[in-house]
């Protein structure tokens, strides 16, 4: 039975003078890597070069801010819900007189946490949210000894006013 | 000079030519422990070790600093002197051969109008390659010695392997050798370099490699066993004897097998360009000679022949890192089915060649 129309017999039949005394094949591999000696290198020498992400590249979570730096997270808890490795935990609050250049809308996140141990990274928290305020960025989770520091709180994720800064600047980011 | 009778500036010039080969042989195998490495990386498509000094320079400082750091375990049930003896012997044997490799011509110095002159050997010994096969072959000693003593299934079968490897593929090696002594009739390696003297002679090229290229071959061969290096490496096979015959050896007994073997690749890459490659000869060397000082030419010929062995040192790495290793029975059939029967050959027909056409 003939399953594909690659397959291709043994050469079983015994090894001629010329295989026998090995030189010629031993020429031939020398050949094959000496021409490796002029192929382009592979290596990419990391902490000075990086490579680039690819554009869908799910990294660490960042909570946005809008234009006047105020918090978009609105705790409705859909990406909770989303979670399928339930990493996302949070309580709401409601904003008082005076908070209004903190929290976009009334109701807000006090405590927003995610265990990074748990995550998986599939971007499904980022699909659900309606507000925009929860994006995966290009930073790949650093590594630790101890299982608290993975356990990132709301000022852990918060994109920093310099980063406000520069996107309210240069438009992106 | 005399005092009780010993030439004391000849053994003070001897003492420093020691030293400098010996200093020199650890530099060029640390060096060739980064050229591994390199030309590994260069052939697999990577760059190889860059991180320590320029180009990775600093490399084998850095191997060397970290074995020194490393714990030393001798284990329980070895055999505590041997186990220390073997790394020792191993060592010791790879740094002997060097005593007889004429490294180039007598080194003339003129002072206060008197001549000086310095012979760049250590001994020059009537039975050279007898010499060499007597050290070669103490050799596996230390690797006998080192895996017995380990108490250790693995390393004890490749000690064996080690051994039975050496002794059939040394008999190979003395059979072609025996060949280029029918051309050279002399075993002093200082006698055989000076007559491959220039590069073209007589009609004749000089060099003994293309008077006894199949002798050459066999002896190439016979050095990659010899020197256990791939695709012979059968002693140390890390798939089938998870380290060999060192696998009880840690922090600077470890490092001194791994150093001795590269020592080993240099004396042998030295003896291979000496008996086979004119040592320090190269054509057109006697208007070099005429051209400068005694001491400068000199300088030159050492130059040379560390080019050739360094030749040799980079065909030995590009050999192990194109071929797979042979399998035991393969690597036996090829040693008593393959060499020496063609060694024997060899050496018929040069006594042939000889008797026929060059007997005056």
């Amino acid at each position: 039975m003939q399953l594909t129309k690659r397959a291709a017999a043994v050469d079983r039949s015994p090894m001629t003078l010329g295989e026998r005394i090995y030189i010629p094949a031993i020429a031939k591999g020398l050949k094959i890597t000496l021409g490796h000696i002029f192929k382009k290198k592979a290596t990419v020498s990391y902490p000075e070069e990086k490579r680039p992400f690819s554009p869908v590249f799910r990294g660490l979570h960042v909570l946005n801010r809008d234009e006047q730096g105020r918090e978009n997270c609105t705790a409705c808890g859909l990406c909770a819900l989303a979670c399928p490795a339930e990493a996302i935990t949070m309580e709401a609050a409601e904003r008082k007189k005076g908070e209004e250049h903190l929290y976009r809308e009334e109701k807000y996140a006090a405590k927003y946490e995610i265990n990074m141990l748990r995550c998986i990274f599939c971007g499904n928290c980022e699909e659900a949210c309606p507000k925009d305020a929860i994006y995966m960025s290009e930073t790949v989770m650093p590594s630790n000894y101890t299982r608290d520091y993975f356990i990132y709180k709301k000022q852990d994720m918060l994109i920093t006013d310099e980063q406000l800064a520069k996107r309210n600047a240069t438009g992106k980011g | 000079m005399l005092l009780l009778s010993i030439d004391w500036i000849f053994f003070i010039e001897k003492i420093a030519l020691i030293l400098v080969i010996i200093l020199s042989s650890f530099g060029v195998a640390a060096y060739a422990t980064w050229g591994e490495r390199k030309v590994a990386a260069i052939m697999q498509d990577r760059i190889g070790p860059a991180r320590a000094g320029l180009f990775g320079l600093l490399q084998p400082l850095a191997d060397g600093g970290k074995l020194f750091f490393k714990e030393e375990i001798i284990p329980d049930h070895s055999t505590k002197t041997l186990f220390i003896l073997g790394p020792a012997l191993f060592m010791v044997t790879a740094l002997m051969t060097s005593a007889i490799i004429p490294w180039g011509p007598d080194f003339t110095l003129t002072i206060g109008g008197t001549v000086h002159s310095v012979a760049l050997q250590v001994a020059d010994i009537n039975i050279g390659i007898l010499y060499i096969f007597g050290v070669v072959s103490l050799g596996v000693y230390g690797i006998m010695l080192g895996g017995w003593s380990s108490n250790n299934k693995f390393s004890l079968l490749s000690a064996i392997r080690s051994a039975s490897q050496s002794i059939s593929y040394e008999l190979a090696m003395g059979l072609s050798l025996i060949a280029v002594l029918m051309v050279t009739q002399t075993l002093s390696l200082k006698t055989i370099v000076e007559q491959q003297h220039g590069f073209w002679a007589d009609g004749y090229f000089t060099w003994n490699f293309f008077k006894q290229p199949v002798a050459f071959l066999i002896f190439l061969v016979c050095s990659f066993a010899e020197l256990n290096r791939a695709p012979f490496d059968m002693p140390e096979c890390e798939s089938e004897l998870n380290m060999g015959y060192h696998q009880e050896y840690s922090s600077m007994k470890l490092g001194l097998y791994l150093f001795a073997e590269y020592i080993n690749m240099f004396i042998s890459s030295a003896v291979l360009a000496t008996v086979f490659f004119g040592g320090y000869n190269f054509p057109g060397m006697d208007a070099v000679r005429d051209a400068m000082p005694g001491g400068l030419f000199s300088i030159i010929c050492v130059t040379v022949l560390m080019v050739k062995v360094v030749g040799f040192i980079l065909f030995f790495m590009f050999i192990r890192w194109t071929l797979p290793r042979f399998r035991y029975d393969q690597l036996l059939n090829l040693g008593w089915k393959g060499l020496i029967p063609l060694a024997l050959i060899n050496l018929v027909i040069t006594g042939g060649v000889i008797l026929f056409f060059f007997n005056k």
